[in-house]
């Protein structure tokens, strides 16, 4: 009985695992490719790091790249996966709240920079003439003139928040109860109209707008750099800081707390008494003032800019979103890490002008396998 | 039955639109809802020709030239079939199917390209294979339709939203893809996609010469040509209005095909899953395999709509497949109003008309009467206009930065019709999934006469509505 008992179980096994690879559903087809991908690429690395084929020095390299850009990126995304998870829907215009940033708080930076010296006009639109100065000339490091670039990154802020809220009054006030749908395509409407407009201002070329960075070169022994781009480290201190800061918020105040339970169930939270409203304009308020800040240090630590760096931001700042599924802002934080790594350590494997395919891909494999993201779509704050 | 037939044949001195479709109605028709050809070609000649007088009065009057107005009409015209085209393609996705798709310049970058490197001159550099431009068209169009097979089968249950954005990376996956320059030449061949710098091949729209070559036609072209130079108007803007009217052929049989299959038995399937996809599914029909077929016929004339617009030119280069093109056809659709292919003719029309040409337009007008002499930069259109001249301020906005202008209204049109009106002009015409008209079968409960529809109709609706309603049923598969 023993034997014929084992005789049909195996069988049965055997059945299941014949039905199971003979009709597998695209998505345990994707995942098995995932992982199957992931594991080769693990050992790959491996391989070339015991060969010598590359040296520890690159990876780090790339690493480090990776987690800086995944700062700027999750700036944004928390933003994106705010206004997802309460306003419900794809806001195509996020990426163009990033160059409103950018533009807004540069300016800013240039007035205070060079008031006095030169034209209110050639310092706000970047010098347009040959005339004008320069970002160098102006000084726009984070030493030479600290508080222009402070009172900048205030400004990026303060003016993305108002022009996003405008925004909100003058379109999706109007919509609240349409449907998801039909905001995305009226967000798509409002990124061309405000990046355009934009663009009539500073035209759709390229600008620098800042000095070359100050480089620090006496490091203590025990960081792993052997020098350090103060424009980078900007970057990274005010963006852990703004990143910690919105957790303390999110978890410690009421607002907070309103905010997840909007994004829960907003009949629910209507009942319950919160302010939708105002959870709403806290929703812009921080996503928009976010999306500014990343903006405004991204050009810190490029220095070139023009109206399409928000776009062109944008799908990488959903990949994020949807890695760390929807509408989770921890979610979009893990995503962004994800991401910011993809873009940069898939250099090892790939030349650098299909990183970004390599990050696209990533995010449509992970939108068919789960759909969730990775952290299984917890959709609250 | 003997009725539709002399219903369609008048309609054959307005335009040419329904005279090759005129036989293959009354059958169609009688077992669901007609297509309403005859008002719907007097609606688009309507448009059409309001349009054109308007723009040619507005450009003589205004001193822009007899030219230069005729050269905007004829671009219009272009424009306008491309994004009619366009519409109606993704009308099938969106408008009947409700799959939001916007990833339609990658669908037509596949096609382009494909056209190209099987067009370009073996000799060049990218190289092609020399191939004849039909055979071109046909494989770009096989090549995008097979991409769009590829994305929608692991993709079918994907959120609309997820959708949107799958589709959205796929376009710039391919756009990058293009762009880059591992795939300028790949391998050790000389064959690729040129990378950065494009790739340039014989231009589809040398059609026109070929026809010029041909017996009759290239006679009447060659007379249009000496009319059009006695009046004014340059050889080049009629020739291009000669591969215009190519592409007018294509938006009819594009029109032709679509409105055939919404109202077949796999239409009605498309339009059941966009309206409810689990209760057509519980009725025992293949979604998957509708949404499937819809999806990949659809990317494939995108891909066909790439290859006639980029095609035209002499190079192409991943520029040209901005995702930008993507919300040009979705302007014109939602301007026509999803779900409607006359609709989709429509708003592709008036979308070239108002909005893509429109600024350009204005710019032409605002060269012929204030000249060119306007300041490079914001910076001094308002200095100037500090100085007391707004005219700088003006032509710095229309003229120098007209395409600005023209995203711009782009994104406040799209915008206005999201708040007012989401339906399109036409969306009240979009077609419901069911086989019959549902909203007659209260009148003729009542045994009154069906109340809508075109008076010279009735009579004979009246007979064949009951059998309608009974084969429709039963036919649906």
């Amino acid at each position: 009985m023993g034997v014929g008992n084992t005789g049909k179980g195996v069988s049965e096994l055997v059945d299941e695992v014949r039905d199971r690879l003979s009709s597998p559903s695209s998505q345990e087809l994707f995942a098995l490719l995932i992982v199957l991908g992931i594991v080769v690429l693990a050992l790959d690395l491996v391989r070339r790091l015991a060969t010598g084929e590359m040296a520890f020095g690159r990876l780090w390299r790339y690493t480090w790249n990776g987690l800086v850009d995944s700062l700027y990126i999750a700036l944004a995304a928390i933003g994106l996966s705010m206004t997802y998870s309460i306003l419900r829907f794809a806001n195509f215009s996020h990426g163009d709240l990033v160059t409103t940033g950018a533009f807004s708080g540069w300016a800013v930076a240039w007035l205070i920079g060079g008031w006095g010296v030169y034209g209110i006009g050639e310092l706000v639109l970047f010098s347009p003439t040959a005339a004008g100065p320069t970002g160098g000339e102006l000084g726009m490091n984070v030493l030479a003139s600290p508080v222009a670039i402070l009172v900048g990154l205030v400004a990026a802020a303060l003016l993305t928040v108002a022009i996003a809220l405008a925004i909100d009054r003058l379109v999706y006030r109007r919509m609240r109860n349409a449907s998801g749908i039909s905001l995305l395509i009226a967000s798509v409407g409002v990124a061309l109209a405000l990046r355009y407009i934009i663009g009539v201002f500073w035209t759709v070329e390229s600008h620098s707008a800042t000095a070359s960075a100050p480089i620090l070169e006496e490091i203590p022994a025990w960081l792993p750099f052997e020098r350090l781009n103060l424009h980078e480290l900007t970057l990274v201190v005010t963006a852990v800081g703004l990143i910690v800061g919105l957790h303390l918020l999110l978890q410690y105040t009421k607002l907070g707390k309103a905010m997840r339970a909007m994004a829960d169930n907003k009949d629910l939270a209507l009942i319950t008494g919160i302010p939708t409203e105002r959870v709403i304009f806290a929703t812009w308020t921080i996503g928009a003032g976010l999306a500014g800040v990343a903006g405004y240090l991204i050009v810190l630590d490029r220095g070139q800019f023009s109206i399409n760096i928000g776009w062109f931001l944008l799908l990488l700042i959903f990949a994020a979103v949807i890695l760390g599924g929807i509408g989770s802002i921890y979610g979009a934080l893990v995503g962004s890490l994800v991401i910011g790594l993809t873009i940069n350590v898939s250099l090892i494997w790939i030349p650098a002008d299909l990183n970004e395919i390599a990050a696209f891909t990533l995010m449509i494999l992970i939108l068919i396998v789960k759909p969730d993201g990775l952290l299984g779509g917890v959709e609250t704050a | 039955m003997s009725d539709p037939d002399p219903d369609g044949d008048p309609e054959t001195d307005t335009a040419a639109v329904p005279d090759d479709e005129g036989p293959d109605d009354p059958e169609e028709s009688s077992a669901m809802i007609r297509p309403e050809w005859r008002s719907d070609l007097l609606l688009v000649a309507k448009v059409v020709l309001a349009t054109y007088v308007g723009f040619f009065v507005v450009g003589v009057l205004s001193g822009a030239g007899v030219n230069a107005t005729v050269g905007t009409i004829q671009s219009i015209t272009f424009f306008g079939a491309i994004f009619a085209l366009g519409a109606l393609a993704l009308n099938l996705h969106w408008g009947y199917t409700g799959m939001f798709n916007i990833g339609i310049a990658g669908f037509m970058a596949i096609g382009a390209y494909t056209l190209s490197i099987a067009v370009a001159s073996p000799d060049g550099s990218p190289a092609g294979f020399g191939l004849p431009i039909p055979v071109g068209i046909v494989l770009g169009t096989i090549a995008a339709g097979l991409a769009g097979l590829v994305l929608v089968i692991p993709t079918l249950r994907v959120r609309a939203d997820y959708f949107a954005i799958v589709t959205l990376g796929f376009s710039e996956i391919v756009r990058l893809s293009v762009q880059s320059r591992s795939l300028r030449q790949i391998g050790d061949t000389a064959y690729g996609t040129g990378g950065g710098q494009g790739i340039r091949a014989t231009p589809v729209d040398s059609v026109v010469g070929w026809l010029f070559d041909q017996p009759i036609v290239g006679d009447v072209g060659g007379v249009l040509i000496v009319l059009g130079e006695t009046v004014g108007i340059a050889s080049s803007v009629l020739e291009r209005g000669i591969y215009t009217l190519v592409l007018i052929l294509f938006v009819v049989a594009f029109y032709v095909l679509l409105t055939r299959i919404a109202h077949s038995p796999f239409g009605r399937v498309l339009k059941a899953i966009r309206e409810d996809e689990l209760a057509a599914k519980s009725l025992g029909k293949r979604t998957d395999r509708a949404k499937i077929a819809a999806f990949a016929l659809g990317c494939a004339l995108m891909g066909l709509v790439g290859t006639l617009w980029m095609g035209s030119r002499t190079h192409i280069s991943p520029d040209n497949f901005m995702p930008l093109i993507t919300f040009y056809v979705f302007v014109a659709l939602i301007v026509g109003g999803a779900g409607s292919n006359t609709g989709s003719v429509i708003g592709g029309f008036a979308f070239a008309a108002f909005i893509f040409e429109g600024p350009r337009f204005v710019r032409t007008m605002v060269r012929a009467n204030l000249g060119t002499d306007f300041p490079r930069t914001a910076h001094g259109a308002f200095a100037e206009l500090g100085a007391g001249d707004p005219s700088a301020l003006i032509g710095y906005v229309l003229y120098q930065q007209a395409d600005e202008v023209r995203y711009i209204v782009l994104g406040v049109v799209l915008i206005v019709l999201m708040i007012k009106r989401p339906d399109g002009l036409l969306g009240h015409r979009k077609e419901i999934s069911a086989g019959v008209d549902l909203s007659r079968r209260g009148p003729v409960a009542d045994g009154g006469r069906p109340a809508v529809g075109s008076d010279d109709r009735a009579g004979t609706e009246g007979e064949t509505d009951d059998p309608a309603a009974t084969n429709g049923g039963d036919r649906d598969e």
